[in-house]
């Protein structure tokens, strides 16, 4: 327990789809080229064999997460979420977890701001037989009106529990404070909201936006292309296209905000603009990011934690939308020393730029570099990197030229970065028994 | 993959399963020391020595341990257990001699005044940091109620009184008395030669001192007992259970396993069709854990207040039912495939076999390839499921609540209403 497992999470979340394949020594990337094509329907697939592995993973991206979400009826995709796994294509909930627990599928259906994804794994031989079963809670969920409740009260349930746990609940509130809505919005859904919410609305986010025209499939493992083809086109190929409409934007909070809270910590988060992923600067941030808190060397868990001793948790990690991206930071610390904590952590941020080493970047490459050929041992993060690249991107980054534009950044170039992206204004969130002084962010604007 | 096993002029033994189809090599040093090795008077020590390993020996300083293990851009930490502290690192294959040199750099901290001082603050923010987590606490208090009296009761991270009273001198002697080689076993999982980490576990090694310590084994005394710990502050209540299961040495072990996932999985499990599907309850999970010399049921529910009565009610039902009929041949099928499609992929990654590997050494010395593993589980029957259900019956001992609740309204001796 020297540091929790979140800590490392975000860790990884900087290399997700960040870099795609590599390999050993000379070209320690080994994998085979991704090859994609497009179903009748607009379906996106795309595929990397894998032939060290012996399983396979898929993720399936929709656009019909959190954003999509009507006004007063925050949580609608969330509920619709719990429903896919209630019964499809004439297969009762039971009868379909049978099929797939059958088929050893590993799955998950989760709901974010962009996508409804889901997600699934099993041994390699046997992921021809799931994709069916994929395919069927996509394409022909039941929508059952006696499944609503249940599937609603579930989302009631763990959006209570959020309220018990503030370092989660934070993450929630920062991100309603940095982006304007809907992309603020919580895809997990609003209390609030949600007793208004009615399976008609349901169906409704179902026949509006679970449509394959801009939905992602990414399939990595030991598979064969041909035959993947041919199962998605059976798989998916009756799935009803729709255009997909375009989203209104709207407004966001302003910050400070404090939500008093009877916790032990004081928990504090920060948010400020950075580039998203798809912008030619984007490793310049990661760079940057991963100065401030790539690893155990970084700058923040160096000062803020090893030299003070002020926290056990504290870290920063990059958030990116298709449009805009945001670094996002946090700290928990006992009361009363929440208010050094914030003011240690804000000057480190500040001062970023000074005194940037080779030895300092080095490290980052070297922990980017590990990262990515460790990806090569597990099928579903790779799954997961396709299909976010494509959405991103519109393509998979070659290892090659993710190799080089990494080991070609240099001090200067990631120096100016930080120099030119600094925070001109910091998004401030903290839960607590007591409000902090923010003169140190607020007097950035 | 092939497995080969050795020891060291200095006693240290050394287990490795080698691949040369994975790209990356991870290194562990398991540890026999955890919370049910320490003393009241140190209690919280096993894991606190855990972060001060990190701050170095004679030779690396804090920053340099940390500096190195990123420079060679590995995957590394720590965590402290009941019963075992593991400290890992995963790398490239060119980068395990520097990751070894440094991780047996942590068998042998210096414990420095001034680090030990220093962290002392950042272990009481990590005792913080769990209080704001209602099912850790939950889970504090199960294990202290459920083991009463039993060295497994004791608090892995301590209290903020018994960590402010504890001095470097204390965790120096616990060190001495826990890290030596009758207690740690090194492991190695992925892409390197066995005659390479020998010799460098030779060079690297050798200051561990011969040793040899014992851990008492007492059996476990549950008590029936239902105990809520009242915040007024939460919406949820978080309630765990335990009871008596098969001990870590008990070849019915698997079939528990398998058992727990049939009637307690996630998804598709007894309890989540009771439960979970319906909307009664956030989580009821179904886990069995194993123990040196003990073992143990363990039931989580998350959900409302207003519902918890009757949803302990409920699964109360789920396992009665499940003693006197057994499960069926199709849940067990499903169970199988399930853990069978776990082992394979969880053992695609070096990190995952070396948890694997120095699990099975720790527990019971003894190598378990993933054949074998899956093999076992395809071989267990409704005969061995039965066998387990008589030894162990579902039976849970002790409940603990947190959240505003004051009464569960559940009787101590049937954990039900």
């Amino acid at each position: 327990m020297r540091l929790n497992s979140s800590e490392f999470r975000y860790e990884e979340r900087f290399c997700q789809g960040l870099f795609e394949s590599f390999s050993k020594s000379q070209n320690p990337f080994m994998l085979q080229s991704p090859q994609s094509f497009r179903l009748s329907n607009g379906l996106l697939v795309i595929v990397e064999p894998m032939l060290d592995v012996q399983s396979a993973a898929v993720t399936l991206l929709v656009p019909a997460g959190g954003v999509r979400d009507a006004d007063g009826r925050c949580g609608t995709a969330a509920i619709l979420t719990e429903m896919f796994t209630r019964g499809a294509g004439g297969l009762s909930a039971r009868e379909l977890s049978a099929a797939m627990d059958n088929l050893g599928l590993q799955r998950s259906i989760h709901v974010g701001n962009a996508h409804v994804t889901f997600s699934a794994a099993t041994t390699a031989d046997r992921i021809i037989d799931a994709l069916p079963f994929i395919g069927r809670m996509v394409t022909e969920p039941h929508l059952a009106d006696e499944e609503f409740e249940p599937a609603r009260d579930l989302v009631e349930q763990s959006l209570m529990s959020l309220e018990d746990e503030p370092r989660q609940r934070l993450g929630k509130v920062l991100r309603q404070y940095s982006y304007a809505a809907p992309w603020g919005n919580s895809s997990e859904g609003e209390l609030t909201d949600l007793p208004a919410i009615t399976n008609e609305d349901v169906r409704r986010h179902y026949q509006q936006f679970i449509r394959p025209d801009e939905a992602i499939l990414g399939i990595a493992g030991n598979v064969n292309f041909d035959q993947i083809r041919e199962t998605t086109e059976t798989a998916f190929g009756g799935w009803e296209s729709a255009p997909v409409s375009d989203l209104a934007g709207g407004t966001m909070p302003l910050s400070p905000c404090h939500i008093e809270h009877d916790s032990a910590q004081t928990h504090i988060g920060l948010g400020w603009n950075t580039v998203p992923y798809r912008d030619a600067r984007y490793f310049e941030a990661w760079a940057s990011v991963s100065l401030l808190s790539g690893g155990m060397s970084s700058r923040l868990f160096t000062e803020v934690r090893e030299r003070r001793g002020l926290c056990y948790a504290i870290s920063a990690s990059l958030s990116t939308l298709r449009d805009e991206g945001r670094v996002f930071a946090y700290a928990g610390t006992s009361t009363e020393r929440a208010q050094e904590t914030l003011d240690v952590t804000v000057a480190e941020i500040l001062r970023l730029h000074e005194g940037i080493t080779e030895d300092e970047l080095q490290r980052c490459k070297a922990r980017a570099k590990s990262s990515l050929i460790m990806q090569q041992e597990s099928t579903t993060s790779r799954a997961s990197s396709l299909a976010r690249d494509m959405y991103h991107l519109g393509r998979v980054v070659s290892l090659d030229e993710i190799n080089s534009r990494i080991n070609a950044l240099s001090t200067t170039q990631v120096r100016d970065f930080t120099i030119e992206y600094a925070p001109k204004a910091m998004v401030l969130v903290t839960i607590g028994p007591h409000a902090l002084n923010s003169a140190c962010v607020t007097s950035l604007s | 993959m092939n497995f080969q096993q050795t020891t060291l002029s200095n006693g240290l033994t050394l287990i490795a399963e080698t691949n040369s189809s994975v790209h990356s090599v991870a290194a562990g040093f398991f540890v026999r020391a955890g919370s049910r090795d320490e003393t009241a008077d140190v209690s919280g020590v096993s894991h606190f020595l855990e972060h001060m390993a990190f701050k170095g020996d004679d030779k690396f300083s804090a920053d340099d341990v940390n500096r190195v293990f990123d420079e060679i851009g590995a995957k590394y930490n720590a965590s402290t257990s009941e019963e075992i502290t593991m400290y890992y690192a995963a790398v490239l294959p060119e980068y395990l001699e520097r990751a070894m040199e440094l991780l047996s750099a942590l068998m042998q901290p210096a414990l420095r005044v001034a680090d030990f001082e220093m962290e002392k603050n950042v272990i009481l923010e990590e005792i913080s940091m769990y209080e704001d987590q209602p099912s850790f606490v939950c889970y504090d208090h199960i294990m202290s109620t459920h083991f009463a009296g039993h060295p497994l009761g004791q608090s892995i991270l301590g209290t903020n009184a018994s960590i402010t009273a504890l001095t470097a001198e204390q965790m120096q002697n616990y060190h001495r008395s826990r890290y030596h080689t009758g207690n740690i076993t090194l492991a190695v999982a992925g892409n390197c030669r066995f005659e390479d980490i020998v010799a460098l576990a030779e060079k690297y090694c050798s200051r561990i001192p011969k040793g040899e310590s014992i851990r008492a084994l007492p059996e476990v005394m549950a008590q029936p007992t239902v105990r809520t710990v009242v915040r007024d502050s939460s919406v949820q209540q978080h309630v765990m259970q335990m009871g008596p299961g098969p001990k870590s040495d008990n070849p019915l072990r698997f079939a528990a396993e398998l058992l727990s996932v049939v009637v307690g999985d996630d998804s598709n499990s007894r309890l989540f069709w009771e439960l979970v599907d319906p909307g009664h309850a956030e989580s009821a999970d179904l886990g069995y854990s194993e123990y040196d010399g003990a073992g143990a049921w363990m039931n989580y529910l998350a959900c409302s207040p207003e519902d918890v009565a009757e949803n302990l009610a409920r699964c109360k039902k789920v396992f009665d039912e499940v003693n006197v009929n057994s499960i069926h041949a199709d849940e067990l099928e499903q169970a199988r495939n399930k853990v069978a499609s776990r082992i394979v992929l969880r053992g695609e990654r070096p990190m995952g076999r070396l948890s694997s590997l120095g699990g099975n050494w720790m527990y019971r010395h003894e190598y378990r390839p993933i054949a074998a593993d899956l093999q076992t589980i395809r071989s267990l029957t409704l005969n061995d499921i039965r066998e387990v259900l008589n030894r162990f019956p579902i039976t849970m001992t002790t409940t603990v609540a947190v959240g505003p609740l004051k009464d569960l309204g559940v009787c101590p001796d049937t954990a039900g209403p």
